[in-house]
């Protein structure tokens, strides 16, 4: 068993036990931290996998600015806690079984589908060096400068989006 | 000389009258009243200056009937017809007739419309009365100056509408402005009368055509003197259906009926169409088909008969009437009837030289008399005004004031009496008017009656006797009429506050009034002076003058005078009171009433023709139509058998068990699968996804067992 | 050694796990919270199988690594509007159960 696959499985483990604790807290604001634990996990295997980059992205974007939003949401409606009794009780066994179904059957199509099986090295010097950082530069602002234009278009729609959603109506400008 | 480029004016005799309806149409409501009024009397006046033009060139041309040519109009088969502007003798001298009288009862209409529209009080109408009065000239000039029958027609038809129009033109009151349907029923009657002389003449105009193949004048004159015997059948019914026509138009027995009830028109029209010109068509239609008549005698003499009847009925009735317009309506009733008798026995230059007096003094008389009207008018609304005033410091006449505005007629004669003094130039001009239709020498009237009673007395005797009578009641009710309206004294208020009418009324009638005195200068009866008789020889043939009877003069003329001192005696001596029954009633008893009631001939009409036409018109419309035909027929008969029919085999059977039965199924199934699944919409998010889910979870499983 | 499946089995189970907290939870924060597992998931998968790509060509390849960018902005831009959308819920409601949302129902 290699140093690697060590720090896989233990990362790995951890990934799993914050997903699960994000979702089976009872206060929200702790399933935003496991959520932010999850993000920070997830941004170590991007390190793993070659993508400097997208980890710091990750951990910047995710884990900071989403998840300080999640929390302040939370905060500012002080909806920690549903008290209210399930409306739909048959529903949560039925969900287990189709989440474990689905997480069998993925497994079983990626170990008996999957090919070929690459092996995934550590990631090198040249990968992680700036010069790997300006190629993705590149290829981000030539091959996908549209998408990436559209994207800002996006995020503008999303913030006047928001931003007219959350402002209060002023009296008499009633539309 | 060249005459072509006047006879190519012939088309402006109607396009002028149309283009100053459609400048009036168009801008009258914006233009003032005088230049509305200017328009249409210029339009008018054009085409009295095109007749002139016409009438002279046809004099140096040698008096050649001339045919100008507008327009293709029908080719349909053997039927070839076309706008041809016919200009002869008979012809260009109803156009001068027409447009002359025309627009100087245009000019006239200027002032009387002005004043009437006011006492009215609907000033919007002044233009819409112009374009009337144009679209008639234009319609009238159609009908003289056509080159066959059908276009005879189509200004025969046209008149009428106008003449329809322009009775109604106070559509929406009667003759005193109150409100009522009075009026456009006058307008109905003249209407339908005409209709059923248009029924005569559209059969007479499909014999022509299916005998002779043509409609064109000279065609058909030709076809009818190919037929060698005289008083053919064939003529004998063209021209007695024609006959049907001039009766409905030139107001003969038994049509008459309608023209004095077309006195509900505004006077100007009564001048212009019911006296001067319309209602003489048919004589000018008769004179139009002389070589039909000549070739059919008995028609002749019919003709003859219905108009001097008439002449005489007529007279009778005059006496009788109070209204100012009734009287001179009775009057020309008479006087047409005296032309169509002329032309009935082939006087056909009596009848045209009556017509053509008839015109000037009637068309003055008329106009003359929408002067005194508007003067009593003028009269009453000062009075009104003055009891205005009053009536604001006493109160209590207020009722018995407004009684009397309601009730005051100012075509009344009993309302007159007196306008000597203060309408003199009207009361002069009537008197011209009044002498010359009672045919006192030298008047223009004595001269056109004479040549008729000469021409009567040498071939029909017992014409000859209807009409000196008629000629004598003629002197005597103008006689009963000028004494009731201008001397005596004033009967009413109104009457003696009557106001003299303005210039642009009374110059025409001057003009007039000077055309009824030298009229009769047009046809003296002496040798060498028949200049109108010459003139329309180049139309009808060589004419026979006969030789000036200075008994048949003498005769009527003391006639006439006689009937003036009767009426003098009558009505002048003693003048009337008002209130005073008629000084008649008394010595003529119940043939007075009989006058004053019209000899009951509305009356008549009614209970033998209209209310049993009427009672067909229930009987057929209650019971043969609803009760029989829709109710039986179409309800019992054809809807019921239907009904059984479908009920029975279709219904029970195709429909309700196949049919119905499965749409109603496909319903239920549709109702009971909606109702089962929409469970599955229990709107939380939650098991949508979860649906989702499982969905991923399907498909997932099928990739591994595939 | 590790192999790409490794990465990509992670993958599914964290995805799985989202799904698991979509369908069961009822704070639609959480519920939010689980979609952004999910993404994180798929962002997983895509870097892990632009890895194996590089490696198996031998040269750099960064289209998997753009794809998470994008996923990220997304997310973003998906985050803001849905918690802008909860507060105004949140603030004609006074609540934010997720079942009590149900007026399309069927």
């Amino acid at each position: 068993m290699t140093s690697e696959l060590l720090v896989f499985l233990v990362l790995s483990l951890v990934a799993i036990a914050s997903a699960l604790g994000m979702l089976f807290s009872r206060n929200a604001i702790y399933s935003a931290l496991f959520l932010v634990l999850n993000f920070v996990t997830v941004a170590v295997f991007y390190l793993t996998l070659g993508a400097p980059f997208i980890a710091m992205s990750q951990i910047t974007v995710y884990a900071g600015a989403i998840m300080v939003l999640f929390l302040f949401v939370i905060m500012l409606l002080g909806a920690e806690r549903m008290t209210a009794p399930n409306a739909l009780p048959w529903q949560r066994p039925l969900a287990f079984l189709l989440a474990i179904t689905l997480t069998v059957e993925s497994v079983y199509l990626i170990l008996t589908r999957a090919k070929p099986d690459t092996v995934i090295a550590a990631p090198d010097a040249a990968t992680n060096s700036m010069e790997s950082l300006r190629e993705m530069a590149m290829t981000l602002f030539d091959k996908f400068l549209l998408p990436f234009e559209v994207t800002s278009i996006l995020l503008l729609a999303a913030m006047v989006g928001a931003i007219v959603l959350a402002k209060k109506e002023r009296a008499g400008s009633k539309s | 000389m060249h005459l072509e480029p006047i006879y190519s004016l012939a088309p402006l005799l109607v396009f002028a009258p149309l283009t100053g309806l459609l400048l009036n149409l168009l801008f009258g409501r914006r233009w003032s009243e005088t230049v509305v009024g200017a328009v249409a009397s210029l339009a008018s006046g054009v085409t009295f200056v095109v007749s002139v033009l016409l009438t002279y060139a046809l004099a140096a041309g040698g008096g050649e009937t001339v045919r100008a040519p507008l327009a293709q109009w029908i080719h349909v088969g053997s039927l070839q017809l076309d706008w041809t502007f016919r200009v002869d003798s008979l012809s260009t001298t109803m156009m001068l007739v027409v447009s002359g009288v025309g627009t100087l009862i245009h000019i006239y209409a200027i002032g009387y419309m002005r004043e009437d529209v006011r006492f009215k009080h609907q000033e919007g109408r002044f233009a819409r009365f112009f374009i009337f009065l144009n679209l008639f000239i234009a319609a009238m000039m159609i009908l003289v100056s056509g080159d066959s029958y059908l276009t005879l027609f189509v200004g025969w038809e046209g008149v009428g509408l106008c003449s329809f129009l322009l009775i109604g033109f106070w559509f929406e009151m009667d003759t005193l402005g109150r409100p009522s349907w009075a009026n456009s029923d006058a307008a109905k009657k003249a209407f339908v009368a005409n209709r059923i002389g248009d029924f005569g003449f559209l059969i007479a105009a499909f014999l022509m055509f299916w005998n002779f193949g043509s409609l064109q004048f000279d065609d058909v004159f030709l076809g009818a003197s190919s037929l060698s015997a005289i008083n053919s059948p064939l003529t004998v019914a063209i021209t007695l259906f024609l006959l049907l026509g001039v009766a409905g138009k030139s107001a003969q027995i038994p049509l008459y009926v309608w023209l004095p009830d077309a006195m509900a028109g505004p006077t100007p029209v009564s001048a212009l169409i019911h006296a001067a010109t319309m209602v003489t068509a048919g004589v000018y239609l008769v004179a139009r088909s002389a070589p039909m008549y000549a070739a059919a005698p008995a028609a002749q003499y019919l003709v003859a008969m219905t108009g001097a009847v008439t002449a005489l009925f007529a007279a009778t009735i005059a006496v009788g009437q109070y209204d100012i317009k009734k009287v001179l309506a009775y009057s020309t009733v008479s006087q047409l009837g005296f032309m169509v008798a002329a032309v009935g026995m082939g006087a056909y230059v009596a009848g045209m030289f009556h017509l053509v007096t008839h015109a000037f003094f009637k068309a003055l008389l008329f106009l003359s008399a929408g002067s005194v009207i508007l003067g009593l008018e003028r009269g009453h609304h000062h009075l009104a005004h003055a009891h205005h005033e009053v009536k604001k410091s006493k109160k209590k006449e207020v009722k018995s004031h407004e009684e009397h505005e309601e009730t005051f007629d100012p075509g009344d004669m009993r309302n007159m009496g007196g306008l000597r003094s203060s309408m003199p130039v009207t009361f002069w001009l009537y008197i011209v008017g009044a002498l010359a239709l009672a045919g006192i020498f030298p008047f223009a009237g004595f001269w056109s009656k004479d040549e008729i009673l000469l021409d009567a007395r040498l071939h029909f005797p017992a014409v000859y006797w209807l009409l000196t009578i008629a000629a004598f009641f003629t002197a005597f009710y103008m006689g009963r009429q000028i004494w009731m309206v201008f001397f005596g004294k004033s009967r009413t208020e109104a009457a003696a506050r009557a106001e003299e009418s303005p210039k642009v009324m009374t110059v025409p009638l001057m003009v007039l009034a000077a055309l009824s005195v030298l009229g009769g200068g047009l046809n003296l009866p002496f040798k060498g002076f028949h200049q109108l008789g010459h003139w329309l020889e180049y139309t009808l043939g060589k004419i026979e003058f006969p030789p000036f009877d200075l008994t048949v003069a003498g005769v009527s003329t003391l006639l006439a005078l006689t009937a003036i001192f009767i009426s003098w005696l009558l009505y002048g001596r003693t003048p009337l009171e008002a209130g005073q029954p008629d000084p008649l009633k008394k010595p003529l008893g119940f043939l007075f009433t009989g006058m004053e009631n019209k000899w009951f001939v509305d009356e008549g009409y009614f209970a033998v023709i209209i209310n049993p036409f009427k009672k067909l018109s229930q009987f057929l419309a209650d019971i043969i139509d609803w009760r029989f035909w829709h109710d039986f027929v179409h309800d019992t008969v054809i809807l019921g058998t239907y009904n059984w029919l479908s009920a029975i085999a279709l219904d029970r059977y195709a429909d309700q068990k196949g049919i119905d039965a499965f749409a109603n199924w496909l319903g239920a199934a549709t109702r009971w699968i909606s109702q089962t699944i929409r469970k599955a919409q229990n709107g939380f998010v939650r098991s949508y996804a979860l649906a989702v889910t499982l969905g991923v979870v399907v498909i997932l499983g099928y990739l591994i067992l595939k | 050694m590790i192999s790409v499946n490794y990465y990509v089995i992670l993958s599914a189970i964290l995805f799985a796990i989202g799904a698991l907290g979509v369908l069961i939870r009822r704070n639609p924060l959480i519920i939010f919270m689980s979609i952004e597992l999910m993404l994180n998931a798929a962002n997983l998968a895509f870097v892990a199988f632009g890895r194996s790509w590089e490696i198996a060509k031998g040269e750099a390849f960064f289209n998997g690594q753009i794809f998470v960018f994008f996923v990220i902005a997304v997310a973003a831009a998906e985050v803001a509007v849905g918690l802008a959308l909860i507060v105004e819920i949140f603030k004609t409601k006074k609540n934010i159960n997720i079942d009590e949302m149900n007026t399309l129902k069927g």
